[in-house]
């Protein structure tokens, strides 16, 4: 985002959001030695995750324009992330938040959002994100003077923010070699900016959306598109092919991530290098070279371990 | 006990295999049980739900309130009227 948009409510917090790292991974890559594998360490922005980045152009445009006032409450549904992003620039720029959650979101990302004085509306867990979703517009339409509603799945500037920062960022550490670039689709804010402006390069750059491979998964963040709600901003013409990672794979790639590279990451991340270290090997057999790109989109300590030491849950 | 009936809730995700039903009943003395009945009236839920190792790592069953972890996992015993709820560990969602 250019400073000079929206000065008047830049704070420190606000500035420390993009240019993260992007680090190879050459340990977990090792069986395709011909391949750089490289992973954008997203869980160094300040909210600690690659949410800040849509959550901030979100709000920053609607501070700018009128849609966000001290006056409002902002409202959406999120099972976290974009909660905790939404929760830090809202205590930043003086917002108030509100959010609405399946109640089996894990506790962390509850703890963290309270810490920054955000309200909580539970929903069912059984219905899951979609439920989140539903609810959240049911509120907004009951009192829509009340409520900022960004609604992350709809608003133009989540993929703005990965067009703008996150691509743009891609190719000035890599744009001259990068081949693939590959990430998991939750709002699909991400796959759908990054490749855009990908697509933009005078070279082909092929660009892969990661999906839990069946329904009932357990990859946080991450959305199986033919059992939900497909988000509005989804432009599957953005990209050039899906890939489906299971979550016993995605999970255990995480722990590799964490003992072997010394990135302890969430369960998404860890979905999302799996597909690259997939690919990675293929092109090390087929073509002897190749560069991917991959998000690694929040810390492993964000999530809930099941069963280890929470006898009780809160619902 | 063959005739304990429980009523199960099924999560949105598994509703498919339900033919859209929110809750279902099933028979069984324990919760390995039920899910053997279940797995026969809506073919596929119990690879969802177990894998060779138990239940699968992001997979909560509970029987009223309390996580059959706590209880005698699988083995759990269960009578009459008894409530059990599927639930996935994470909401999906971003």
């Amino acid at each position: 985002m250019k400073p000079s948009l929206f000065r008047s409510v830049r704070t420190a917090v606000l500035d420390a959001v993009g240019n993260t790292p992007l680090v190879r991974l050459s340990r977990v890559a090792r069986d395709a030695p011909s391949v750089e594998v490289y992973g954008k360490l997203e869980f160094c922005n300040p909210g600690g995750s690659v949410k800040d980045r849509a959550a901030l152009r979100m709000m920053l445009r609607a501070a700018a324009d009128g849609r966000l006032t001290s006056q409002k409450t902002l409202i959406d549904s999120t099972s976290g992330n974009t909660g905790v992003a939404y929760s830090m620039f809202g205590a930043a720029m003086g917002f108030r938040v509100a959010l609405v959650m399946p109640s089996n979101v894990s506790r962390p990302r509850k703890d963290i959002a309270r810490a920054f004085g955000t309200e909580i509306l539970f929903s069912d867990p059984l219905e899951g994100s979609d439920g989140a979703i539903q609810q959240a517009r049911a509120t907004v339409s009951r009192d829509p003077d009340r409520y900022f509603y960004p609604d992350q799945y709809s608003n133009p500037d989540n993929p703005l923010a990965h067009y703008h920062g996150t691509g743009a960022e891609i190719l000035d550490a890599v744009g001259d070699r990068i081949t693939h670039f590959v990430a998991g689709l939750g709002t699909s804010g991400t796959i759908v900016g990054v490749s855009r402006r990908l697509k933009e390069h005078t070279r082909p750059i092929r660009c892969i959306a990661v999906q839990p491979d069946d329904a009932m998964h357990g990859l946080e963040g991450l959305k199986h598109l033919p059992s939900s709600l497909v988000p509005a901003i989804h432009d599957a013409a953005a990209y050039d092919e899906t890939t489906r990672v299971s979550t016993e794979d995605g999970w255990d790639m995480a722990d590799r991530l964490a003992r072997e590279e010394g990135l302890h990451v969430g369960h998404s991340s860890g979905a999302a290098v799996f597909a690259a270290l997939t690919l990675a090997r293929k092109l090390h057999q087929e073509q002897g070279g190749g560069c991917i790109v991959t998000i690694l989109c929040d810390r492993g300590d964000r999530y809930f371990a099941p069963s280890t030491w929470e006898k009780r849950y809160t619902w | 006990m063959a005739d304990t009936e429980t009523t199960i809730r099924i999560p949105t995700q598994l509703r498919t295999l339900t033919g859209g039903q929110e809750e279902v009943k099933a028979q069984g003395a324990t919760v390995a049980e039920i899910i053997e009945h279940l797995e026969r009236a809506h073919p596929g839920i119990r690879a969802r739900l177990l894998d060779d190792k138990g239940v699968r790592r992001f997979v909560n069953i509970f029987v009223g309130d309390e996580d059959i972890r706590f209880l005698d996992g699988l083995a759990t015993p269960l009578k009459t009227g008894d409530q059990i709820t599927i639930v996935p560990a994470i909401a999906g969602g971003a």
